[in-house]
Order: structure tokens, then sequence, then C-alpha cells
């Protein structure tokens, strides 16, 4: 059984305005079952922040390609991408990088 | 690469047999520090050496080509996004090193307010404008803001192509670096105003360079427009940021009367008249750079920079080939482009990912602003540049190599000038993308103007009456065949060629006149083989 969460998300490059234009979310994520990792994550965004046009987001089970998700100011790519298992008071940071220039 | 039974379907694949590239591995190059970013397949760096590599990159590719002489005065091109501002800070860094390694160019900085195009209101490009100001004045460099509205005054002469004497041999860049350095090291006392008190921190806009400050520089700042601004800054000076770059703004930093409300619906009017998103993308990249073109030329740049990043080439050169620009390609995806002949356009970022270029602003703190553009939001299948963006980047998620390679391919593409002009005269240039034609002409054009001159040999002199008729029969064909093919294909989602800005249309008119004209004479001109042959005169 998973203790409830507090963790910061934040959206930068433009992924902001998906999520009504707020960059920084101080979300509390319920005590669960499983541990929370990137994929329940993801699935809790989509279904509490995400505002609009979900595919722009999220494709599939993970975030669409162009858009980096960085953990603790660390590419998710050393630390398991969607299997990396949340700790309290980390802070997950998405940049789309699609709006290039 | 492929392996049999793998499955795809997952959106990144896993890491091959060698360990993952997790936190319990150290960085790839210094084997020290825990690596925070994987960068192309599995090369994990920690952030010192990140930077290092990053800068390095840039100064490599700026190096390489040695096209940027010293001394030279540069536009650079910022759009407000990642790329472009991160250009600007390594502009900004590399220019305040230590003398052995200092970039040694003039820089500035030019934005264009697309917000008309964008269906922005008032109110909200004030609010960027207002955001934009704060990180050029932290910047420090000359600066100038545009309004896409000012395409409506822009001279035809943007739209001709003024040759320049080639920049020279590699013993030329050479020479030039040698005297420059020398120049240097020779004292310089008219200019010590220069270097301000820098204080340590790059932010703090120590030096505002307002128009105040121009009037209060001793007048010998005025003859560092031509002399390398950084002569004064000796070995001892602290590599500070913008302070030791405070160069005289002599009356560099322009920004034009907001534009009036008619121009801007008149803007909006050109904009809502496109039919799809590709032409509209098309059309406001073709406005944006002649306006960019404009402003080097007015104001004495003799190159642009723009941050297109490696990520935004390989996209781009795609979907050149889908839009009908394949003759195009070496000049629109290469590092240089000299299509204007006086301003070359440079990509120094085009090296860079868009993931390191967002990582590095991320890491050290680079200012950027976002604005919503032209297809922000838009559907993935609305335009041709969303439809190639979402393909590359999607292989480019399963297969990391794709856009190294599709760059790399860039890189081979040579470019060839059209048989028979090597040499000789230049020949005709694309009216709005100023590329040497890849369709003949000629031929069409003779076919036009016959057709235009028969009904009017009614009148007392055919000659006299050619420009009326041309025009009455079909001036939209007259511009049409203007163009390349990539363009006259964009154009074809343009119902009405009015609300184009005028100089276009201007100078198309002009054009298509010469044409007609020099058509017209050429019955009665003496042709000197002609001549040789028969002994006719």
């Amino acid at each position: 059984m998973a203790a409830p969460l507090s963790v910061e998300v934040e959206f930068g490059g433009g992924a902001e305005l998906l999520f009504d234009g707020v960059k920084k979310h101080q979300v509390t994520l319920p005590g669960q079952e499983e541990p929370w990792d990137i994929r329940s994550l993801l699935v809790w965004i989509k279904k509490n922040l995400l505002k609009e046009r979900p595919e722009l987001f999220i494709q599939g089970d993970s975030v669409r390609p162009g858009i980096l998700v960085l953990i603790n100011d660390a590419d998710w790519e050393l630390l398991g991408e969607l299997d990396y298992q949340l700790q309290d008071q980390d802070s997950v940071l998405f940049i789309s990088t699609l709006h290039g220039g | 690469m492929c392996q049999v039974g793998e499955d795809y379907g997952a959106p990144a694949p896993e890491m091959p047999p060698p360990p993952r590239a997790g936190r319990e591995l150290k960085c790839v190059k210094c084997k020290e520090d825990l690596p925070v970013v994987v960068i192309r397949a599995g090369d994990a760096f920690c952030r010192d050496c990140f930077k290092a590599f990053y800068v390095h990159k840039f100064r490599a590719v700026l190096g390489k080509n040695r096209l940027i002489f010293p001394g030279e005065k540069v536009l650079l091109a910022w759009s407000g996004g990642p790329s472009s501002s991160s250009m600007i800070w390594q502009v900004l860094e590399g220019l305040s090193r230590d003398s052995a390694k200092r970039l040694r160019f003039v820089p500035g900085i030019v934005y264009v307010d697309e917000g008309a195009a964008c269906g922005q209101s008032p109110g909200d490009r004030a609010r960027t404008l207002a955001e934009m100001k704060l990180i050029l004045q932290t910047v420090g460099f000359p600066w100038h803001i545009v309004a896409l509205e000012e395409v409506f005054s822009l001279p035809p002469s943007v739209l001709r192509y003024l040759a320049q004497e080639p920049s020279g041999t590699k013993g030329a860049y050479k020479a030039a670096v040698d005297s420059f350095l020398q120049q240097q090291h020779a004292p310089a006392e008219g200019e010590e105003q220069l270097s301000q008190p820098g204080s340590q921190d790059p932010q703090s806009p120590a030096g505002p360079p307002t128009a105040a400050q121009t009037e209060a520089q001793p007048p010998t700042a005025a003859q560092t427009e031509a002399q390398p601004p950084t002569a004064a800054q000796t070995e001892t000076q602290p590599p500070t940021a913008a302070q030791t770059e405070a160069q005289p703004p002599t009356a560099a930093q322009t920004e034009a009367q907001p534009p009036t409300a008619a121009q801007t619906e008149a803007l909006s009017r050109l904009f809502d008249s496109v039919k799809t998103l590709t032409a509209k993308e098309e059309l406001l990249q073709t406005l944006r750079t002649h306006l960019i073109l404009h402003v080097a030329r007015t104001h004495g740049y003799s190159k642009v920079m723009t941050g297109d990043s490696c990520t935004r080439l390989a996209i781009k050169l795609m979907t050149s080939l889908a839009l009908g620009r394949g003759a195009f390609l070496a000049w629109d995806t290469g590092f240089s482009d000299e299509r204007h002949g006086d301003v070359v356009v440079v990509r120094p970022m085009r090296e860079h990912t868009l993931k390191e270029v967002a990582f590095y602003n991320r890491l050290f703190a680079v200012p950027s602003v976002f604005t919503p553009a032209i297809d922000t939001k838009a559907p993935e299948k609305s335009s041709i540049h969303r439809l190639m963006e979402a393909f590359m980047l999607r292989l480019q998620a399963q297969f990391p190599s794709t856009v190294s390679t599709v760059y790399r391919t860039s890189e081979k593409l040579v470019k060839a000038p059209r048989h028979g002009s090597a040499g000789g005269p230049p020949g005709p240039r694309c009216l709005l993308c100023m590329c040497a034609l890849d369709i003949d002409t000629a031929a069409t054009q003779r076919v036009v103007v016959h057709q235009a001159l028969r009904p009017c040999t009614e009148g007392p002199r055919p000659g006299t009456q050619v420009q009326l008729c041309s025009h009455r029969e079909d001036p939209r064909a007259h511009v049409i065949e203007q163009l390349c093919y990539g363009c006259r294909v964009n154009m074809k989602d343009l119902p009405s060629l009015d609300p184009l800005p005028p100089y276009i249309l201007t100078e198309a008119q002009f054009r298509s006149q010469r044409a007609s004209v020099l058509q017209e004479m050429q019955e009665y001109l003496i042709d000197s083989d002609d001549e040789a042959q028969t002994g006719e005169s």
C-alpha cells in the first residue's frame, strides 16, 4: 500500500497551453495499492490536469514523441522512463520541444 | 538494428544488452560524475561535460566553416523560442571569453512580431513584447523589433539579388584573423571607455544600452562600428558576460511605430485568404525572411544567423521534398545560404538536436519566451509541416538515429549552379524565395506575351500597348510565371493576389515589363553572331 505522495509537476515549452497556461502544479497523489510510477502518473494527469486535446500530450501509455521528461532535473531515460517509481517531493518536468525556433 | 521478434509497440526501445544507462553508471566522458542527460543513443553526460560538449559544438560549427570574419556585423534572428534563445546565449558567452578563443563578430538581434498572422489580440502582443524587451535588455546587444505588418512598406528592392564580391579563399580568412589579432595587441587608447566596470553578474543590466546612453558615449564610439569592439578587453579582464561587450549601440535600438490597425487588418486579411495551413506557413516564412533581410540590409549587417536546430532541419528537408522544393534543399538546409547575394544566412545551431537545446536551456537557465505560432494546437494532419514533424519524431522515438541520418544526408547536398549559368550572368530567380528558377520560364513567358500582344495590334505601335494588354489579360499569370515550382504550388492556395503586400506585385510587374520589352527588342537588336554569319546589319 503506497502512501500518498506529494509531487511537483511542471510544464514548459508550450505544453502548459494544454493545462490552462499553468506551469507548476503541486499535486498530491492519493495512496493506492501499487506504487506510483510515471505510467500511472500520466494516467492521473490525463484524468485530472489535462484540460484539452489529450492527443497532443499523451500517445498510448507514454508521452507524445517530442515531449521531454525530466525527473529532478535528470533525463528520464537514465531513470527507467515509464517504470521509474515516484518518491515523495519529486519534481517531474514535461518540456515540449515541438515549438522550436 | 531490426531484430526478429522484438516488440516495437513500446514508444522507446529498451537499451541493448550492454547495461542500461542508469543512474548507477558514470558520465561517459569524465567517468566521475553522475550523468543527467542521455544524448544520441546511450551516451550519458554529466552536467559539466554536457555543457562543454554543447558549447564546443557551437564553436566548432562556426570555426569549421570560416564564413564569419572578425568584426563583421551579424544579425541574430530571434523568435523567442528555445533554439534561437540558446543561440543568442551561446553568442553572448562566446563573445565574453578570453581573447584567444573569443568569437569575433559584432552582433545585433532582430525580433519579428508575428502576432497578427497568428490571430493574437493586441493585449497579448503587447504582453509578449514586454517580455521580449526584458530579455533583450539583459542580453545587451543592439536590437531591432519589427512587426510583420511592416511587409506592407517594404521596397521592391528587397526581392533583388545584390551580387557580392566573394569573400576570398581560406587564405583571406586567415589573413583577416591575423590582422585582427595584431590590431588587438596594439594599444587601443581610444576605446577604454567601452570597458564598463563590469559587475560579475551577467543578468543585471548594469549598462542598459538605451538611446540615452548613445549620446553620452564619447565621439570615438562611432568609429568602433568598423573596429573590433572588443579590442579594449585585455587578458586581465575577468570574463563576464554582457558588460564587457557593451558596444555603443549607435542608434541601433530600433522599434518602429506600432503597426496601424489598417496594416494589421490587411495582414489578417492576407492570411485569412490563404486556404491551407501549409501555404500559410510557407507564406509566413517567406514574408519573415524578406523582413529580416530588409532589416539586415538597412542596418549594414552582412550575415544573419538563424536558430534552426538539427531536428528542425531534418524535418524541413523532408517537408521541402514534399512541397516541391527539392531543387533547393542545399540552400534551405545547409549551413550557409547565399541566395540573397549580399546578406548570407547562416545556421550555427544545425548540429544541436532539440533535446540538447531543451536540456541546456533548462539546466543553465537560458531565458526564452513561448509565443503561440500559426500552427499551435493544430491537429496532426492539418499541414504538410505538421505531418512530417509527427512522422520524423515518431520514427526517431523508435530509431534514435533517424534525425542524424537525415541530417547527414543534408550535409552531403552540393550547391551546383544550373546548367549554362556557371560563369555567366546569374539566371532568373524566383520572385518569392529568390532561388535560381528550376523551371524554364523563357519559353512559357514568350507564349504568354505573344498571346497578350495579339489583340493589341490595332494600336499605333504594338510595343507601347504591351504592358497594358498583358495586365488586362492576366496579371496573375505574370506573377506565377516568375515563381519556382514550390512557390507556384503554394500560390495555388491563394485565390487572389490582391491582399499580397505591394512590393511583391510591384516587383513582379517590373520584371514582366522588362521581360516583355526585352522580348520586343530582340527582333531589333543586332545579334553579333548573326552579323558575323550573314553580314546583315
